[in-house]
């Protein structure tokens, strides 16, 4: 089973939040979708100072076997992004959801994090999508 | 051993050495290198020991089961090599005029029509080089058709998610945003999601039909209507022609415009990735709109159109009419059939894979679609020996390299968890598809017995495991000496 941190929420599309003090908000992908994709050798994130919308792609990321699109989770402007990763891709691999973090965003809707799923959500959707 | 780890400083082979130098001392002096090419220098008999050394190291269809089948590469009857190979063919200069190149214009001409009737599209032209050129040709008739009409609004074109990565890609060549549709459980385009998604921004929708997950799309005729009644055209992926060929037209299911790539179905030789032909066949509304040249007979000469001809053509694939010697093979397979052969090309496709697939289930593999019936290929997951017994289809794949089986497609389509897309082809004996059976069932046992004999295979090829994820991750491709 894989790790789904209580304190986070969640997309249908594996993507994980994290609400920080400063109001904005960290993106990565989730355990079970870095473990999907296997070893990590390229991310490609989004440019610092873009906006988009929710749903939108906004960054991919590529393994031996696939490449796949982050979407962004919840409409905002990207304040920062995982500079590390261009070297270290498997990062991601190892931690996903600390040193692996892919981008920042502040949000255009503070109350919009909370309409996310919670771990409990995504494990169950998670253990379906296994069956 | 690399070639250039062979090389000694002069050591030339002269049997291919040009004779006169003279031209290189045109060349002004500061343009001219003042340090030696880093090219390997070795003689004849080494070179020729190196290539035929590498060459008895491949595993291809001229010696090894392939089960990789058309999505790759198809057998290459050789009449059809010998036939293009007819001197009148080799030493035809692409610059001939039309007058002096009849003959190979009415081939030209024959295989447009065969493509056209076999497909029940109303017009073909085989200028595109590859199936990705044929991709951009007609994603691009899409856009030159909207354009023609003063439509500017449809900046969307659909693409399932069970799509091939080259949809997308040639979509957004053509720069349009992509918009992804879901599959059903059963592998069918999720038609609801469909209607959500078209509009007055639809340009059109790509579809593989048979699709990547080896089904037919049973609900086709509805999905060209709710696409047509929203303005958009449908775009046909050849790629999985070689299921339906001569049984089903692409035409009647409704499509617009169609690309076939000539290596897959038609039989021509793809190595190395190459030189490939894409042709592409049209509807209607996108005739105006085919790229150049297109074969036309008037009375009984044969005359290649050029833009004047079609003024509103969305252009050229390349130089000259696309790649004769491919497209002469394909020209030749296709007569050797005629259309009743076409139809036994599918016939026998579906045939053997469903047999594939019914004795694989019945040995104990899981079929990602268990109530579907196979097309031209289908899909196993290795999920529960994967979970069970901890040896992955990868693993899989690479022991059947030990037994002399070619892997088939591993991992694609990424929607199936640890699959197998398993495709046959029409060439293959019983004979051959029961080993395959057989074999399959001998390393699940050994994934049971010996987990540890498949997870570390192959062990009678050159080369063991190879890191894959160094590769990528440090990709290196020049010899530095």
């Amino acid at each position: 089973m894989s790790n789904i941190p209580a304190e986070l929420r969640y997309t249908k599309s594996h993507e994980w939040v994290r609400k920080n003090d400063d109001g904005t908000l960290t993106i990565g992908i989730s355990d079970h979708a870095q473990e999907l994709l296997g070893d990590l050798v390229f991310v490609d994130p989004p440019e610092v100072g873009t906006t988009f919308g929710e749903g939108d792609d906004c960054a991919v990321v590529e393994s031996v076997k696939a490449a796949s699109d982050v979407y962004c989770p919840i409409a905002g402007e990207v304040t920062a992004i995982n500079e590390d990763l261009a070297d270290a891709p498997e990062t991601i691999n190892a931690d996903p959801y600390g040193d692996g973090w892919i981008f920042t965003i502040k949000p255009e809707d503070d109350d919009a994090f909370m309409e996310l799923m919670d771990a409990d959500a995504y494990g169950e959707m998670v253990a379906e999508e296994d069956h | 051993m690399l070639i250039f780890e062979q090389s000694r400083t002069n050591r030339v082979n002269h049997a291919q050495q040009v004779e006169q130098f003279d031209t290189a001392n045109a060349i002004p002096e500061q343009f001219r290198r003042k340090s030696r090419p880093l090219l390997p220098e070795v003689s004849e008999m080494q070179a020729v020991r190196h290539y035929t050394r590498l060459s008895q190291k491949n595993f291809s269809i001229d010696t090894h089961f392939y089960p990789l089948g058309s999505c790759t590469m198809k057998y290459n009857p050789r009449a059809c090599n010998s036939l293009a190979m007819l001197p009148g063919f080799l030493q035809r200069h692409p610059l001939s005029p039309d007058s002096l190149s009849q003959g190979f214009l009415s081939c030209m001409f024959e295989l447009q029509e065969m493509l056209r009737d076999v497909t029940g599209m109303k017009g073909v032209s085989l200028a595109p080089m590859a199936g990705a050129q044929g991709e951009f040709a007609g994603v691009a008739m899409i856009r030159a058709y909207h354009d023609a009409r003063n439509d500017f609004e449809r900046c969307e074109i659909l693409v399932p998610d069970a799509a091939h990565g080259t949809n997308p890609a040639t979509a957004t060549m053509c720069n349009y945003k992509v918009k992804e549709i879901p599959t059903d459980k059963n592998g069918d385009v999720d038609v609801e999601e469909l209607k959500k998604a078209v509009g007055p921004k639809t340009a059109g929708i790509m579809l593989t039909n048979p699709s990547t997950l080896g089904v037919f799309e049973r609900r086709i005729k509805e999905i060209a209507r709710i696409v047509h009644d929203a303005g958009g055209l449908l775009y046909y992926d050849g790629a999985n022609l070689n299921a339906i060929l001569g049984k089903v037209k692409p035409g009647d299911m409704g499509f617009d415009v169609i690309h076939m790539n000539l290596h897959k179905t038609f039989s021509t030789p793809h190595g190395g990735g190459g030189p490939g032909a894409g042709p592409v066949g049209v509807s209607e509304r996108l005739l105006p709109f085919m790229p150049i040249p297109v074969v036309a007979k008037e009375g009984d000469a044969y005359r290649m159109l050029w833009e004047k001809d079609l003024p509103q053509s969305m252009g050229r694939m390349a130089s000259f009419a696309g790649n004769a010697g491919i497209l002469l093979r394909a020209y030749v397979y296709a007569r050797l059939l005629g259309s009743e052969g076409m139809e036994r090309v599918a016939e026998y496709a579906t045939l053997n894979a469903n047999y594939m697939l019914a004795k694989l289930a019945q040995a104990g593999f899981d079929p990602a679609y268990p109530k579907r019936r196979a097309t031209h290929e289908f899909i196993i997951t290795l999920k529960k020996q994967a979970k069970e017994l901890e040896v992955n289809t990868m693993d899989f794949a690479k022991r059947l390299l030990d037994y002399g089986v070619h892997a088939p497609t591993t991992y694609f389509p990424l929607l199936v968890p640890e699959c197998l897309l398993i495709e046959p082809t029409e060439t293959e004996s019983k004979e051959t598809l029961d080993y395959f059976i057989d074999t399959m069932c001998k390393i699940k046992q050994e994934a049971e017995s010996s987990p540890d004999l498949v997870r570390q295979a192959p062990h009678t090829m050159p080369v063991r495991r190879l890191d894959d994820v160094k590769a990528a991750r440090e990709l290196d491709l020049t010899w530095k000496g």
